[in-house]
């Protein structure tokens, strides 16, 4: 017996009204967008009602000067079947606005998302509410700018060097 | 240095020397190194030491992982700025006399990685003995490198603490 995926969907435009913006299917991968006010239930709700225990990848896109709202939230959700065609991933997407970049946490949904959820805000400056420790994961705990916003020059490294300094400083002490 | 010859003076039972270079002679030839691999070229270093090029022909296998008992640091690999302080923090626990060896482009110059995170070379926050360039250096390269570091203690006048 098959997954119904399409069923699936349905079933959340029921419990979700309205949240459900739209899917999109490419090349045998479905993306469901939705917003970003009912991430968290949804993506309990797929987990568990619909088996999609495992949280393969959570991600952001910045699209400055491409599309408004700027960021976009992804999140590959992936279910284990016994049969073969049950096994299926899906691709969630949530749209977050430059000026209120915060959405909802899935940590407690799964518990892996925690440090991808920290890196999203490391590079992107999307916060989590409800993360249980949003702290920078990658780059050092004072630094100041988000590397991977479009707007960031790449090669700009005085930020850096001045968490290093004082580093350096408090080694010194 | 000089060996005794003379048979009033005991034949070859004694040398003559000074403490300089005798030290400098000591330290060239049993130099501890402390491996600081962040990045691929930290396999080459682990090549290095291993059997087929045999760092121990030098004097220099024992690999400490405790800066406090090296005075050669082997910086390999990428540095970032975030590791910049802890690269640091370890030259300056390892006791006098100490060298550093920048091995790879991106210790020399930050290599590939024009990147906000990235030391655009370790000379920005260490005193670099011996550049070592490659991406990886051949392991060759880096026995170049501590010959070289033999030569420069073998030339200074270093004090003896």
């Amino acid at each position: 017996m098959s997954f119904d995926l399409a069923s699936a969907i349905e079933t959340l435009e029921g419990s979700f009204p309205g949240s459900i913006t739209g899917t999109v299917e490419y090349r045998g991968e479905t993306t469901v967008l939705v917003d970003k006010k009912d991430i968290a239930g949804i993506c309990r709700t797929l987990k568990e009602s619909f088996g999609f225990t495992f949280l393969a990848e959570l991600t952001a896109v910045d699209y400055l000067e491409v599309k408004t709202p700027r960021f976009e939230m992804v999140y590959y959700l992936h279910r284990f079947g016994p049969e073969y065609d049950e096994n299926v991933r899906i691709k969630l997407k949530a749209a977050v606005t430059e000026d209120d970049p915060k959405i909802d946490s899935v940590t407690p949904v799964w518990k892996g998302a925690d440090w991808l959820e920290r890196e999203v805000y490391d590079m992107f400056g999307i916060e989590f509410t409800g993360h249980p420790d949003p702290r920078r994961i990658l780059m050092p705990e004072d630094y100041g700018p988000f590397p991977l916003r479009k707007d960031f020059d790449v090669r700009n490294r005085e930020a850096s060097k001045l968490s290093f300094e004082k580093a350096l400083d408090q080694d010194a002490e | 240095m000089g060996v005794n010859t003379n048979s009033i003076l005991g034949g070859d039972g004694f040398l003559t020397t000074t403490i300089e270079a005798f030290a400098n002679w000591g330290r060239k030839n049993s130099l501890w190194p402390m491996p600081f691999g962040t990045a691929c070229c930290a396999i080459e270093m682990m090549g290095v030491f291993a059997s087929r090029f045999d760092l121990s022909r030098f004097g220099a296998e024992v690999a400490r992982f405790s800066p406090r008992q090296a005075d050669l640091m082997i910086v390999s690999g990428t540095i970032t700025y975030k590791m910049a302080s802890v690269c640091r923090r370890i030259y300056e626990q390892m006791p006098e006399p100490k060298w550093v060896i920048a091995m790879g482009s991106c210790t020399c110059g930050g290599g590939p990685f024009d990147s906000y995170a990235v030391v655009q070379g370790i000379d920005e926050f260490l005193p670099v003995d011996v550049y070592v360039g490659g991406c990886p250096p051949r392991p060759e390269a880096l026995i170049d490198a501590v010959m070289k570091i033999q030569k420069k203690i073998d030339m200074e006048g270093a004090p003896v603490v």
